[in-house]
């Protein structure tokens, strides 16, 4: 009996030393300054060094109509970038997955994760270079005629889209890929024998078979992209107004970390709440999601 | 004689230097059960995706119910088939699988539930319904898959090795199952197997497929009894191979000594001239079995061997026997009496068997090569 019991903290101890270095991480690197954020959000300075509990931080995001424009912005941007990298990449996807196959197909998936060697901020910079007034399309439009004046073609949404679509396809890519190949062929053949065309059978099986993939991809890319700060603030200058952008001058450029920290919840809220509806819209549960993709 | 459903004139398909169907000609008259019986790579399956349209001939035309399919896309086709993996949709219950294919030809919702509904209970599995596929056991989910392909009331059926899946116990029940199925709805079948026992059981006419070519198209019992050439003799049910010299002819009748001296009698088919390399075929069955040389029928030759192993299988055993001088092994069946129920290895036997019923064939190039190799 004592021996069963020992045996028993004994595997415990073993499981609880696997886990620490998980349970280290997300506990000093996630939860506590989650939890020091919050306090910081949740508070006024009233003098100098002194501080009262107060909802002042988020009562200024509803009052300011320019923070919660952004925000709105930013969130309608990040769904328009999510669709977008589903459209690009589920072509692309079902390449790799059922037309190229094997060596072409790794080929293929390789070239799409090359690009992703170099940094981001490389690869946005490689984006300005070809874009900007001064760069290589412009002056390739000037030289086709097209354009009498090299035209700007940086800071404009659609040059954020871009951006944010090319940043972060390969994340779509993955888990659309891995989803189709899990799709055997013959339910496709099925299907057409039974008298469907190509439409059809890509919204009665191929969707339907995807649809864990394709959410996965949508979260991970969602999240990122509301997320992302170096691309809006490259490639739309001035005029990207990101939320990102105003959490970094609310801790940098004011030092009003209050406000900052208030903020920064605001997107999380945001993303969990649209990461939430999502799943409900499409009838599929996270863990479910992430465990089949 | 009713019309033909499928009609195949010069049907070629190559893939790169591999001709994998070879100008085929063949035609399946109207509610038969037509089973394409080769060993795999015979080029069947390219054959049957032809037939279902996906996979484009190089030359020849297929006419189904007496229109050609040339340029007709698979959902076009009054073709349906059954698939070897039975490619049930899992991301829908059986009632929506079976209701599919209604769906797409733009029938109403209430009217396809019904008619679904109706198809189900005729395979037994009204009550499967809302049950998803992974719920079914094997049969099932191969009755789900008929019913799928049988509620469009197609002209003809295509089955790929759908019993290949199963267990040995289910594949014997469902061989049943599938000829009640046939005979109910009295729909044309094409059936492709390499499993001969499921040709001959299930069909009634079967085209022995080998190297892309028919060797022979007939009835089960045609095939099993008179092949009409080594291959089908070989393929279709269990036979001794016996590859030798043509030594002695007689009318209908060959004499055929093996290489190392063995020589028995064989009817001939085709033509065979003396000095001709051949292969004469016997199956254990024909071959009769003693102790003592009164037992046998009388105006046989008599040949002794030596058991070498007892092969028990109920009703199906055999004993494999070497001849005496060659050591060669021949396979013969056993007596249902269970005269031979004590039979040991080691023991010496008589055995014969009517000439008549063994068959002998010029060998094929390839073939004497291989025997000489």
């Amino acid at each position: 009996m004592a021996e069963r019991a020992t045996g028993r903290i004994g595997a415990g101890i073993g499981l609880a030393l696997l886990l620490a270095p998980a349970l280290l991480w997300i506990t000093l690197l996630i939860v506590l300054p989650h939890v020091d954020l919050a306090i910081l959000s949740f508070r006024e300075r009233v003098g100098a060094r002194q501080y009262a509990p107060s909802l002042a931080q988020y009562a200024t995001f509803f009052r300011e109509p320019l923070y919660w424009h952004v925000f709105l912005r930013t969130a309608v941007m990040s769904v328009l970038a999510t669709a977008l990298t589903l459209l690009v990449s589920f072509p692309i996807a079902w390449v790799i997955a059922k037309i190229a196959r094997g060596r072409s197909g790794s080929f293929l998936f390789v070239a799409c994760l090359v690009p992703f060697w170099v940094s981001e901020t490389v690869r946005t910079l490689g984006w300005m270079i070809l874009l900007r007034q001064s760069g290589v399309l412009p002056a390739l439009l000037v030289r086709l005629g097209l354009t009498a004046a090299p035209p700007e073609l940086l800071y404009h949404d659609a040059t954020i889209l871009l951006g944010l679509v090319y940043t972060s396809m390969l994340f779509m890519l993955i888990p659309l890929v891995s989803s189709l190949e899990s799709l055997d062929d013959s339910l496709i053949e099925a299907a057409y024998d039974l008298g469907a065309g190509g439409g059809t059978i890509l919204r009665t099986i191929v969707v339907p078979h995807a649809a864990p993939g394709i959410t996965a991809g949508c979260i991970i890319v969602f999240m990122l992209t509301l997320g992302n700060y170096l691309t809006p603030t490259l490639l739309g200058g001035k005029n990207s107004q990101w939320f990102t952008e105003q959490i970094y001058t609310q801790f940098i450029t004011r030092f009003n970390w209050e406000q900052g920290a208030a903020f920064g919840f605001l997107l999380l809220a945001l993303s969990t709440a649209l990461v939430i509806l999502g799943l409900r819209a499409t009838g599929q549960r996270f863990g479910e999601v992430m465990q089949r993709s | 004689m009713s019309a033909a459903d499928l009609v195949a004139d010069g049907v070629v398909k190559r893939f790169a230097e591999h001709t994998a169907v070879d100008s085929l000609s063949f035609s399946v008259e109207h509610g038969g059960f037509f089973s394409i019986l080769g060993p795999s790579g015979c080029g069947k399956t390219t054959l049957l995706r032809m037939i279902a349209g996906f996979v484009t001939p190089d030359a020849g035309d297929i006419a189904i119910g007496g229109r050609s399919m040339r340029g007709v896309a698979p959902n076009r086709r009054p073709v349906n088939m059954v698939f070897q993996q039975l490619a049930l949709f899992p991301m829908m219950n059986v009632g929506e699988n079976v209701a599919y294919g209604l769906a797409r030809r733009g029938i109403a919702r209430a009217e396809r539930t019904r008619r679904s509904l109706a198809m189900l209970e005729r395979v037994g599995l009204a009550h499967a319904a809302h049950k998803r596929v992974d719920e079914l056991s094997g049969g099932q989910r191969q009755r789900v898959a008929i019913a799928r392909s049988l509620v469009l009331e197609p002209t003809l059926l295509l089955l790929d090795e759908p019993l290949g899946a199963l267990d040995l116990k289910l594949r014997e029940h469902m061989k049943i199952e599938l000829k009640q199925l046939q005979a109910a709805f009295g729909t044309t079948f094409v059936y492709i197997t390499h499993d001969q026992s499921e040709a001959l059981v299930l069909s009634d006419r079967v085209a022995v497929m080998n190297g892309g070519r028919f060797e022979q198209v007939g009835t089960p019992q045609e095939l099993y009894y008179r092949p009409r050439t080594p291959f089908v003799a070989a393929f279709v049910g269990a036979n001794n191979r016996i590859p030798g010299r043509a030594t002695i002819r007689d009318g209908e009748r060959v004499e055929v000594t093996t290489d190392d001296g063995w020589s028995i009698r064989a009817h001939a088919e085709g033509a065979i001239a003396v000095g001709d390399r051949v292969e004469a075929f016997v199956r254990p069955e024909v071959a009769a079995l003693a102790r003592d040389a009164g037992d046998l029928p009388p105006d046989a030759v008599a040949h002794r061997g030596r058991v070498t192993s007892v092969l028990f299988d109920g009703a199906n055993s055999t004993v494999l026997v070497a001849e005496e001088r060659t050591a060669r092994e021949i396979r013969i069946a056993l007596p249902q009496t269970g005269r031979f129920a004590d039979l040991k290895p080691g023991e010496s036997v008589l055995f014969s068997f009517d000439p008549a019923r063994a068959a002998c064939f010029q060998a094929r190039a390839s073939e004497a090569a291989a025997a000489h190799g």
